[in-house]
């Protein structure tokens, strides 16, 4: 074995960073998205072989990356996504997941997918266009699902000669509109998607840009703090009892770290019980470990034996989440069916499950303009909305500007099992 | 750095927080196992996300009949140091039975087959949800799957019309007759794959690595010599040092030429590579949507 070779050990340093990307047919999202797996080597001969021969097909002169993704008969056959589609790309510090979700059927519903789970947003400007009506909608819901950071890309910077004027114009734009968000970090790079100007190389066309290529800040953004380290949940999701001769008194609560610190010898409390013990040990199939943070999962055992569950929540005594049946929801809907009059659904929170009813619709949210629309309160497929709920059993909740983990729930339509709404807890 | 973690470990976590669910949210899960490095992997998560507790699930192998002998003697071994159950689920006798009917030809493989097998022997086991190995970066209908993939009482798979899923919120919910598939390890790729397996040392079949057999050069690829597979006139067997990138049906997986003879230098090969691993599969060159097509009617 070749021990001295440093790349197949360097692999050990790597982040994950998730990031979606937004957008319409035009805006150049399928070039970016393109050209980032091509630059760093992420799609295969194969893969271009077949897209090439899909685009020939279809009569198309140029080479269309969007088949790559577009992976399904109807999207391929009526020239649309459906779905949000997942892609993958490494550089030797990062490995990428990109959520590419599409910008026109079904957007909110997808988007709100998409950037459920990312650490990071692209929006995508044309420097022609300036801020748009979609670019409001897609920064919208990447702040309302607290994605951390947000990278504005002005885009075809080769079509108005590479022009700083133009490019200050959008800043200015975007950073007129942002007041109105809450992001804390917001990033703009002039772009050529299509000549590849700042996305992988720095560009020579414009010099006045003093800031990273795009790549770059992919690759070293921190995201180390996009968790919360500080508030201890530790949602239970099933127990493990070995029943072996070895193990014949194991009682170990297996779940995946939600927020905060763990370490063995923690004053710890139970929720709902309200049972405190110790944490006795930490176990992973690797051993014993002196501590536990989130997204770990990982084994908890404690001192004393006590009644613990799926659904119940392992806190620290004086830091707990607030115990509540009426929950307050930022509310995405998305079935194409809205909510039924009194209507009953399920509710997941963390591992926990309940009913719940929505007690009251406050106001819905226009997209485009973030306007109030507090005359209108019938919930259609895609609509945001503030909404009251009942829950049928205290949930412990967090705010979701704290934790998304403890943050966040989903509703689910009793007859038909679909999940047909994504809530954002507000305090 | 303090408080985080590298992508191999968070990837690690996420698929033993998606087992944890299966067997939490369903009454009687099993792992799909095909003997092939994702399964393998799959098993490997498995045990680390119950231990000190053996594996809660059984294993289902869907037999082709078609194998590499090296396979069976693997999953031999591994179902007997996990002390798992194992129940085989036999294209032969699906044939034998009439339930379907098998391919002639040069290209003839029983790939196609093993979708009645499948949706037979998850009937007959009354499995509600099968985890799979499949991942979203092998092929592009599989980049839309879900982690919790619903299915009707057919079996089917409807790609416009799958709940959507958000943060780590999986809705296992269903109807009499329903059931999932899961996929633990979505988000990895080949390369991850490689990486957790050199990391962690998993045992994994000698295909996998560099060896000589006799092969023929067909679709493309290096097809191996077995008593199934029926030689054209212009067909030659020659010897090359080979080795495979996914292992299935014998019948249907391609070799690649290949010094790479330890795990090390696999992941330095897979980082180089300018070909998708599944190039060298002769059941996803039937047609541009032969993946999204399967997996409709069921497959994995």
């Amino acid at each position: 074995m070749n021990t001295n070779n440093t790349d197949s050990n360097s692999y050990l340093d790597m982040q994950l960073l998730r990031f979606t990307t937004a957008g319409s047919v035009d805006d150049g999202k399928s070039t970016l998205i393109g050209r980032l797996l091509y630059d760093s080597k992420s799609i295969f001969e194969d893969q271009i072989d077949a897209v090439q021969s899909s685009s020939e097909k279809r009569g198309l002169e140029h080479v269309d990356l969007s088949l790559l993704t577009d992976g399904l008969k109807d999207e391929r056959e009526q020239g649309i996504t459906i779905d949000v589609a997942y892609r993958y790309f490494a550089t030797p510090k990062r490995k990428f997941i990109i959520a590419d979700t599409p910008g026109h059927i079904q957007y909110t519903r997808n988007m709100v997918t998409g950037a459920s789970t990312s650490n990071l947003a692209l929006i995508l400007v044309d420097v022609r266009h300036g801020v748009i009506e979609q670019t409001c909608r897609h920064s919208f819901i990447a702040s309302l699902l607290q994605i951390p950071h947000l990278v504005v890309c002005i885009n075809k910077m080769d079509l108005v000669d590479y022009s700083e004027e133009a490019y200050n114009k959008v800043v200015e734009q975007y950073k007129n509109f942002a007041a109105k968000l809450d992001v804390k970090d917001i990033r703009f790079v002039p772009i050529s998607a299509l000549h590849g100007d700042n996305v992988v190389n720095r560009s020579e066309n414009t010099p006045w840009y003093g800031g990273e290529t795009l790549m770059h800040t992919l690759e070293t953004i921190h995201i180390g703090s996009d968790e919360n380290h500080i508030d201890c949940r530790f949602p239970v999701q099933t127990v493990i009892r070995p029943h072996s001769d070895e193990y014949h008194d194991y009682r170990g609560y297996a779940g995946r770290v939600a927020g905060g610190v763990f370490k063995p010898g923690d004053d710890i409390t139970v929720l709902p019980s309200g049972f405190t013990s110790k944490i006795k040990a930490i176990d992973s199939f690797d051993g014993a470990l002196e501590e536990a943070f989130a997204p770990m999962s990982v084994t908890l055992t404690l001192e004393d034996d006590i009644d613990v569950g799926r659904g119940d929540m392992i806190v620290r005594p004086k830091n707990q989440p607030v115990a509540t049946q009426d929950i307050n929801v930022m509310l995405c809907w998305l079935n194409q069916e809205g909510p039924m009059a009194g209507g009953k659904y399920a509710i997941k929170h963390t591992s926990n499950e309940a009913r719940c009813m929505i007690k009251e619709i406050l106001y819905k949210v226009d997209i485009n303009t973030l306007h109030r629309l507090e005359s209108d309160k019938e919930i259609k497929g895609n609509d945001i909305a503030r909404v009251q709920l009942r829950t049928t059993k205290p949930l412990f909740v967090d705010e979701y500007n704290t934790n998304r983990n403890t943050g966040s729930i989903i509703l689910i339509d009793e007859t038909t099992n679909e999940t047909v709404a994504a809530g954002m807890i507000i305090l | 750095m303090r408080y985080s973690l590298t992508h191999l470990k968070e990837l690690e976590s996420e698929s033993i927080f998606v087992m944890r669910e299966v067997y939490a949210q369903f009454e009687n899960p099993a792992i799909l196992f095909s003997g092939g490095k994702d399964s393998i992997v799959l098993a490997h998560l498995a045990k680390k996300a119950f231990w000190p507790a053996k594996i809660p699930f059984p294993l289902v192998h869907i037999d082709t009949g078609h194998n590499f002998p090296e396979t069976i003697k693997f999953r031999d071994d591994l179902v007997e140091e996990l002390g798992v159950k194992l129940i085989v689920g036999s294209v032969q006798e699906s044939i034998d039975k009439g339930r379907v009917r098998e391919e002639t030809g040069k290209n003839a493989s029983r790939n196609a087959l093993q979708t009645t097998t499948l949706l037979d022997t998850i009937e007959a086991g009354n499995f509600d949800a099968c985890m799979g190995g499949a991942r979203r970066d092998e092929e592009k209908a599989r980049a839309k799957e879900r982690f919790f993939s619903h299915r009707d009482d057919f079996g089917q798979w409807d790609p416009k019309n799958q709940r959507p899923e958000l943060w780590n919120l999986f809705n296992g919910k269903k109807n009499m007759g329903e059931n999932f598939r899961v996929f633990p390890i979505s988000n990895w790729t080949e390369m991850d794959v490689w990486q957790y397996i050199l990391h962690e040392n998993i045992a994994i079949p000698s295909l996998y690595l560099a060896h000589e057999r006799e092969v023929i050069w067909r679709n493309n690829s290096w097809l191996p010599v077995s008593k199934y597979i029926q030689l054209g006139p212009n067909e030659t067997p020659e010897k090359k040092m080979i080795r495979f990138r996914t292992l299935g049906d014998i019948t249907i997986t391609g070799g690649v030429e290949s010094e790479a003879d330890t795990l090390a230098m696999i992941v330095d090969e897979v980082a180089s590579a300018r070909q998708t691993e599944r190039g060298n599969r002769a059941d996803d060159k039937r047609g541009e949507t032969a993946m999204e097509d399967r997996k409709k009617q069921g497959y994995f």
